[in-house]
């Protein structure tokens, strides 16, 4: 057996994360998800909680490289991961092309389902399987926005996909 | 959630040896159901077998052509397998009409076969279930059930299975490996889940203490003529009302030689008629055909009031989805307009 806890676990098990390039070692109960240990004993309010229930996905963050809903995952199960958050993508003063893009393109009203937009942008980025308005649209059917700047989100993700396709164009040519 | 008791076995014999020993144990593979379940106190399990450290991640093509899945192979990895996606296209794009791309990317293929039912009532530990809580009763039956069954229910649960996924698996050849404590064995598919019946808590034939190991999926034959057609409330994201998994193998002649049809969001498992296929050899693959075998796979379909549409809607789908795959214009499902 790899790790074991009782019920009564009062001191919590041992787990280590690379969060955003840094390292943590933190100790949880079992039953704490990533997206509360990352808002409540770590301060990184930047990942959002939505419905909690892996509907809206505003919780969304990239573990490994890919975009997955932090409220469904105890941190417990994630011993040696590395998570990206939205404060890990990119600074005010140094964005990532996608929040350049989201701000040009005000793909936002509240700003609340942002992060997870975003971080689950750069997921289906570099995932590839989307290579037309359309189905940007499908792979980002999980997240919701309740002020309904989809319009604006599909154009700022389009930007940056076309953006990336010429660069790697000429990349390519080079 | 309430507390529970933690374990991470490193293979598949401790996780079993643990699984046996505990009947309050659940296994956590994904998560995306369990966690969800377990924070709506839906259920409360008193210990928590991770097993995303067991060496179940392959994806193998054997030599008969058949794709041993790992249970442990994420949905996302499997729909966009290549062989897969060549060769049992319907699959892939069954797995694609389901869910998020963040919740397909947490999901295991073991876990979607295991996925609980998305009935109301079922989620709302605050009323009858006889499912959650055996002899408590159905709030389904006479309550809101514009999303309940019509093929295969019982007094007792009116329940659907709400995977995409097993559609088309049951309309594919397909086989689950089991291992459990007193060995491992291999389930056919469609004997995978049962009808509610008098035990609607029960939603699958695994015994105590069996995991699912693996998928094995063929059918190579229908990458020419197939399409999964999900119908549901809005375009994306959403659960099927009905869902249809359809395979043609069509001969020179233009006459069946091989058909399959699932349904989904219609019955506690994914409805297929194997003896209604089988009649249907040797007949021209047109819509006089599909129709006949619509009538038949509805023949004892029965609404509960708010789904009685499902039944025409079934019947519908059922041809629709047929006629894309005899055009060899499968369902894209990306593009929500329907051919």
């Amino acid at each position: 057996m790899d790790l074991l806890s009782n019920r009564s676990s009062a001191s919590g098990l041992p787990v280590s994360l690379t969060i955003n390039g840094a390292h943590h070692d933190v100790s949880v109960d079992p039953w704490v998800t990533l997206l509360d240990l990352l808002r409540g004993p770590l301060s990184m309010t930047g990942t959002k909680k939505g419905c909690d229930h892996g509907q809206c996905g505003a919780c969304t963050v990239l573990i490994d490289g890919e975009r997955i809903n932090s409220c469904l995952k105890l941190a417990v199960s994630l011993d040696g991961a590395e998570i990206t958050t939205i404060e890990g993508l990119g600074t005010p003063d140094n964005m990532h092309p996608l929040q350049k893009a989201f701000v040009e393109h005000d793909a936002y009203q509240c700003g609340y389902c942002t992060p997870g937009q975003i971080c689950s942008a750069a997921g289906l980025l570099k995932e590839g399987h989307a290579h037309s308005r359309e189905e940007i649209r499908e792979l980002m059917s999980g997240n919701l926005c309740r002020c309904g700047a989809y319009t604006n989100i599909a154009d700022a993700i389009e930007d940056v996909m076309q953006a990336e396709n010429v660069g790697a164009h000429r990349e390519a040519a080079e | 959630m309430k507390p529970f008791e933690y374990l991470r076995p490193s293979d598949v014999s401790e996780a079993v040896a643990a699984l046996a020993a505990n009947p309050e144990a659940q296994v956590l593979a994904g998560g995306t159901n369990l966690v969800d379940l377990m924070k709506y106190d839906v259920t409360h399990p008193g210990a928590v077998i991770d097993i995303n450290r067991l060496p179940l991640k392959e994806i193998e093509q054997l030599e008969d052509g058949t794709f041993r899945i790992g249970a442990l192979v994420s949905n996302s990895i499997a729909a966009y397998h290549a062989g897969i996606a060549g060769e049992l296209p319907l699959l892939s794009s069954a797995i694609l009409a389901g869910a998020s791309p963040q919740l397909r990317n947490a999901a295991t293929c073991g876990g979607n076969l295991l996925q609980r039912t998305r009935c109301y009532y079922f989620y709302d530990a605050s009323t009858p279930c006889n499912k959650r809580e055996p002899g408590s009763g159905c709030g389904a039956v006479g309550g809101v059930n514009r999303i309940h069954a019509i093929l295969g229910a019982s007094q007792h649960c009116i329940a659907t299975h709400p995977s995409d996924m097993c559609v088309a698996l049951a309309a594919l050849d397909t086989v689950v490996d089991v291992a459990g404590p007193t060995g491992d064995r291999q389930i056919p598919f469609l004997d995978f889940h049962r009808l509610p019946g008098d035990h609607p808590e029960r939603d699958n034939t695994l015994q105590q203490g069996e995991i699912v190991t693996a998928i094995r999926v063929s059918g190579g034959h229908f990458k020419r003529h197939h399409s999964y057609l999900k119908l549901r409330d809005r375009l994306s994201y959403a659960f099927a009302l009905v869902s249809v998994a359809a395979a043609l193998d069509i001969g020179e002649d233009g006459t069946i030689l091989d058909i399959r049809v699932a349904l989904g969001g219609v019955a506690h498992k994914p409805w297929r008629d194997p003896l209604a296929e089988t009649e249907c050899a040797g007949q021209p693959a047109n819509r006089d055909t599909f129709q006949a075998l619509a009538t038949r796979l509805l023949a004892g379909a029965r609404g509960q009031g708010d789904n009685d549409f499902k039944i025409e809607m079934a019947r519908r789908a059922i041809v629709r989805a047929l006629e894309q795959a005899a055009a060899g214009t499968p369902q894209i499902q990306s593009h929500k307009a329907i051919f």
